[in-house]
């Protein structure tokens, strides 16, 4: 299960109908103890594509950097499919390597909009998790 | 000539667990397989058909090697070299 801020389902949703056409893509950071998401950072399509996405090197390299100095993870890594479901296609499957990352998709297509999905995904294997969003994670950390 | 390599958590099960790695050679390509010697099954994870494996980004300093000589990217010992997995998807 994904527990997380509403307001961070929100920035992502919000991102990705920005960007759309294009596939959207970021990340959110959380300290490497609890792995709560907390820091949402919007990060760079490099393919500015309809059909891929890929994080810009030197912001990615830049905001690894960030994450290292402040012991932080990237604990939810998501992009947008402008014109599919929100399920993980062979791409999203090749490049998933970390089984501790929630990879969360957003469909933006006019059927499915808005559709918010999270998913684990180890040796290429999909395993659909729920997103419960919260107004607070004290209750969590209590 | 030592060199300072940040290795990503995805690979640090083959590296016992170490976030960096000191290092010596004088290209990307020399210090992997200086790495691989010590550290057997690195090489493959992050080279394919001699060329930075799509999966992962090589950076040293500020720069993504495959913008510059790719592994014959030569590094002194004020280097900084970096490895992180490449985030990319369809
Ligand atoms: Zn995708």
């Amino acid at each position: 299960m994904l527990t997380i801020l509403g307001h961070l389902v929100e920035s992502m949703v919000q991102q990705a109908h920005k960007d759309h056409p294009v596939e959207t893509c970021g990340m959110i950071a959380g300290s490497l103890e609890n792995r709560l998401p907390q820091r949402f950072i919007p990060m760079v399509n490099k393919a500015k594509s309809t059909d891929f996405f890929e994080f810009e090197p030197k912001q990615y390299l830049q905001v690894w950097r960030e994450m290292e100095q402040r012991n932080e993870v990237p604990v939810v890594i998501f992009h947008s499919h402008t014109q599919s479901i929100a399920f993980p296609g062979r791409a999203d499957r090749e490049f998933a390597l970390d089984p501790n990352i929630h990879y969360v998709i957003i469909s933006t297509t006019s059927e499915q909009k808005n559709c918010v999905r999270s998913f684990r995904i180890c040796n290429a294997e999909v395993i659909e998790e729920r997103i419960k969003a919260v107004a607070s994670y004290l209750p969590v950390l209590a | 000539m030592s060199v300072t390599i940040n290795i990503p958590a995805i690979l640090q099960n083959l590296t016992h667990n170490k976030k960096s790695i000191k290092t010596t050679g004088s290209s990307i390509a020399e210090i992997i397989n200086t790495i691989e010697a010590e550290y057997p099954g690195f090489r493959d994870r992050v080279i394919a058909d001699g060329k930075v494996h799509r999966f992962m980004n090589i950076y040293v300093n500020d720069d993504d090697i495959r913008f510059l000589n790719n592994l014959d990217t030569k590094v002194s010992s004020s280097d900084s070299i970096t490895i992180l997995p490449a985030v990319a998807g369809g």
